[in-house]
């Protein structure tokens, strides 16, 4: 199944990443509809669907390894764009509804289509996208421009034949689930159950039924009676991976709550909490921002869960409440610089994480378009570009350094040369490979290992 | 007049030296004293935030969760300043000001007790000279600068607050934020308060000084012990009560419709802090419910 040992992520000898592909327009002036919002692979990693912030979703797809070229593992080419949302204005509140695609997950496959889950800030959409390359041919009841035939002209009986065709991909909306999140939704997940998925916006979590549009079942809402008294919303929420009644949700103080469908309706009461106690001795004005959780991933083992907080990434095991297991820092050289972050607000940019098939390397975004990787058993970890300079065919990735200290050596850059404008906010792995996608604004790599 | 007195004050105490030493206390050694840089940064950051949560005003619904975190931070800072007496001075040195704003020939006086150091009389009414109170009406007056110049962009420092100061909006002559001057416009008809300060006042500077002391008001006002919002207009309660009001709370307060009139930044901070009674009399919060119950009676109806 997971057929590859992970050895070396400090670009040791073992192991190196190299350039693959790089998808978006070159140019400079990035129009902001093209900036990617979300990435995700398929189940079978055969399909990367990227959503945006003008509300298209672009689905690329692996092409067969050919024997004629070895070397080229699989390229991702377009599959299938749409249109999956649009903007909106919301009468009663003057309010524009962006169209942006804040989360995209995919659907098991059941047949021959494939089904995913699309939401804006406000609706979620189930789209199928189904391929067809064949056609029929030879009908008996219209002739080949479709018309009906007459009935009395019909002498004989024959067998229509499928034909080849042009490959012709259509994606269509095959369910509209809205009116359920006053609040912007930040998450959405399904469920191990495959008939149920959650969505959580900042201060209420849904249960849905994939089949049924017009009911929702809330699970969680931490709305106060009187807003004045609103302190801490939810920032990301996610199922349990193989126990359909579990699931798990994030807070903007840093804490994480996990809870069980099967204890009550409303699951305002946590089964566990879990919440690292703060270290005095750093605290700052900023201290609440940055604990601040954007995101929470499961394990694929399901027994151990990540977050990510501004400066780090921490992984819990979930029978632990009181700290995490493991704490990665991401980018501590910015902790001194709080100050101008908070004033430019990337203090609240929210960056993603994902675990990568084996659970044994975990990886996350950065600015100035980089971003890190941790193994988790050897402990090693490395900081990469994504960028159009490295980006020759097959070329491999050299490991970056920032410089803390004054001196700065030769290939380092310092913290002051960074670009905040060039942030990875959204980064997704392989669930069987290693490959990664990596999203930079408009443009998205991928990056896969050298293959010897 | 007030900022006149204050210019006067600074190059006078270079000119002639202290003597009765009543009024003439180095304001800026007071000042130096007065504001560690600790200080300082908290008052920055504080003025940061306050601007942050201002500009929530667009098209698109703004971020909750980036709102409650300044908001929260926001709330720290004060407690921290309630703590280690700063919050009071400052209350203090508005309430003062607000006192001396209402007729002119109290401000001299103002101008002095303003400019009188004053550590151990915390308890009556004299205040700090606070840098910000100068910086603001003053922008060009480089004198001062000792301690304006270390307020950075001072524009919202907001360093003075009256519990007691009548309702009142932005003048809007910060040149800060376009969109926050528009939004405050209209208000500056409904502010009797300047339109008083401004007859006695020999100086456009004053009429600004003294606008930005109840902006202060304004913005600090919100954050003071205060009671939750005000309840509406019995009449127009009956007239909604099928609307579901809690659906517009904190939303319609934090996206502001754009053609109702100044929901304003402060009903933001209003509905975001936890504190109790609020400074804002009830006709303020009740004109804007009535503004905002305009606008959706206008939709409703077509217009």
């Amino acid at each position: 199944m997971l057929k590859y040992t992970f050895k070396g992520v400090g670009g040791g000898n073992d192991f190196q990443w190299c350039f693959s592909q790089v998808k978006g327009a070159i140019d400079e002036d990035v129009a902001e509809a093209d900036i990617i919002s979300t990435v995700e692979f398929n189940y079978s990693g055969d399909l990367l669907a990227t959503g945006d912030k003008g509300g298209r979703v672009v689905i690329f797809q692996r092409e067969q390894e050919s024997k004629n070229r070895p070397h080229s593992r699989g390229e991702y080419n377009v599959y299938s764009t749409f249109q999956s949302h649009e903007p909106e204005f919301d009468y009663l509140k003057s309010l524009e509804i962006e169209e942006k695609i804040n989360k995209i997950r995919w659907l098991p496959q059941q047949n021959a289509a494939h089904s995913l889950l699309s939401t804006n800030d406000k609706t979620i959409k189930l789209w199928k996208i189904s391929q067809r390359d064949k056609r029929a041919e030879g009908y008996n009841l219209k002739d080949e421009d479709g018309r009906l035939r007459d009935p009395f002209r019909i002498t004989s009986l024959r067998v229509p034949v499928l034909l080849p065709m042009d490959r012709m991909v259509e994606a269509s909306p095959r369910r509209i689930f809205a009116n359920a999140h006053t609040y912007h939704i930040n998450s959405i997940s399904v469920n191990s159950d495959h008939e149920t998925y959650l969505s959580a916006d900042d201060l209420r979590v849904n249960l849905w039924h994939l089949e049924i549009t017009d009911r929702s079942f809330n699970i969680v809402d931490i709305k106060p009676a009187n807003m004045e008294e609103l302190t801490e919303v939810i920032t990301a929420a996610e199922c349990h991976p193989h126990q359909c009644n579990v699931f798990v949700y994030s807070s903007s103080k840093g804490t994480i709550r996990l809870c069980d469908m099967r204890a009550a309706a409303l699951c305002d009461r946590q089964s566990k909490f879990f919440e690292e106690p703060e270290d005095p001795s750093s605290r700052s004005f900023f201290s609440e921002i940055i604990s601040s959780i954007s995101d929470v991933k499961f394990s694929h083992s399901g027994r151990y869960m990540m977050t990510r907080d501004y400066l780090s990434v921490k992984v819990w095991d979930l029978n632990m409440e009181n700290r995490p297991v493991e704490t990665y820092q991401v980018h501590e050289y910015l902790r001194s610089k709080l100050c101008s972050l908070y004033e430019n607000d990337c203090i609240f940019d929210k960056f993603e994480c994902c675990w990568n098939g084996s659970d044994s390397a975990i990886m996350t975004g950065s600015y100035n378009n980089f971003f890190r990787m941790f193994d988790r058993n050897t402990r090693r970890d490395i900081t990469l570009e994504a960028s159009r300079e490295n980006s020759k065919p097959r070329a491999i990735l050299k490991a970056r350094k920032v410089s803390t200290g004054g001196k700065r050596k030769k290939d380092e850059i310092s913290v002051d040369s960074l670009d905040f404008n060039k942030k990875i906010l959204h980064t997704a792995w392989h669930p069987k490979e290693n490959v990664i996608a990596v999203a930079a604004t408009n443009n998205l790599y991928i990056f896969q290992d050298k293959i010897n | 007049m007030f900022p006149k007195g204050t210019k006067r004050k600074f190059s006078d105490s270079g000119d002639e030296p202290a003597a009765g030493g009543e009024d003439v206390n180095q304001p800026s050694s007071v000042a130096v004293r007065m504001l560690s840089s600790y200080s300082l940064q908290r008052q920055s950051l504080l003025d940061m935030s306050l601007i942050k949560l201002q500009l929530c005003h667009m098209l698109v619904e703004p971020n909750l969760c980036r709102s409650v975190l300044i908001a929260n931070t926001v709330r720290q800072i004060q407690e921290e300043m309630t703590q280690d007496g700063t919050w009071q001075i400052m209350t203090q040195a508005l309430s003062a000001a607000n006192a001396a704003a209402q007729c002119s020939a109290d401000r001299l006086v103002a101008t002095e007790v303003l400019c009188r150091q004053t550590e151990a009389t915390q308890g009556e009414q004299v205040l700090k000279p606070f840098p910000a109170v100068g910086s603001e009406g003053c922008p060009a007056e480089e004198e001062e600068e000792v301690v304006v110049e270390e307020e950075g962009e001072g524009g919202v420092t907001m360093s003075t607050v009256s519990p007691q100061a009548p309702t009142s909006y932005l003048p809007g002559t910060f040149g800060m934020d376009p969109c926050w001057e528009e939004e405050n416009g209209e208000d500056e008809e409904e502010d009797e308060d300047s339109e008083e300060c401004g007859s006695g006042s020999e100086e456009g500077d004053s009429d600004r000084l003294v606008g930005d002391s109840r902006t202060a008001e304004q913005v600090f006002g919100t954050f003071e012990i205060k009671n939750p919002a005000p309840s509406p207009d019995p009449a127009l309660e009956e007239l909604f009560s099928d609307v579901d009001a809690s659906y517009y709370d904190l939303d319609t307060v934090l996206t502001g419709m754009q053609s109702a009139p100044k929901m304003g930044p402060y009903d933001l901070l209003e509905s975001l802090s936890s504190h109790g009674p609020s400074t804002l009399s009830s006709s303020t919060s009740c004109r804007s419910d009535l503004n905002e119950l305009d606008h959706i009676m206008e939709i409703i109806v077509g217009s």
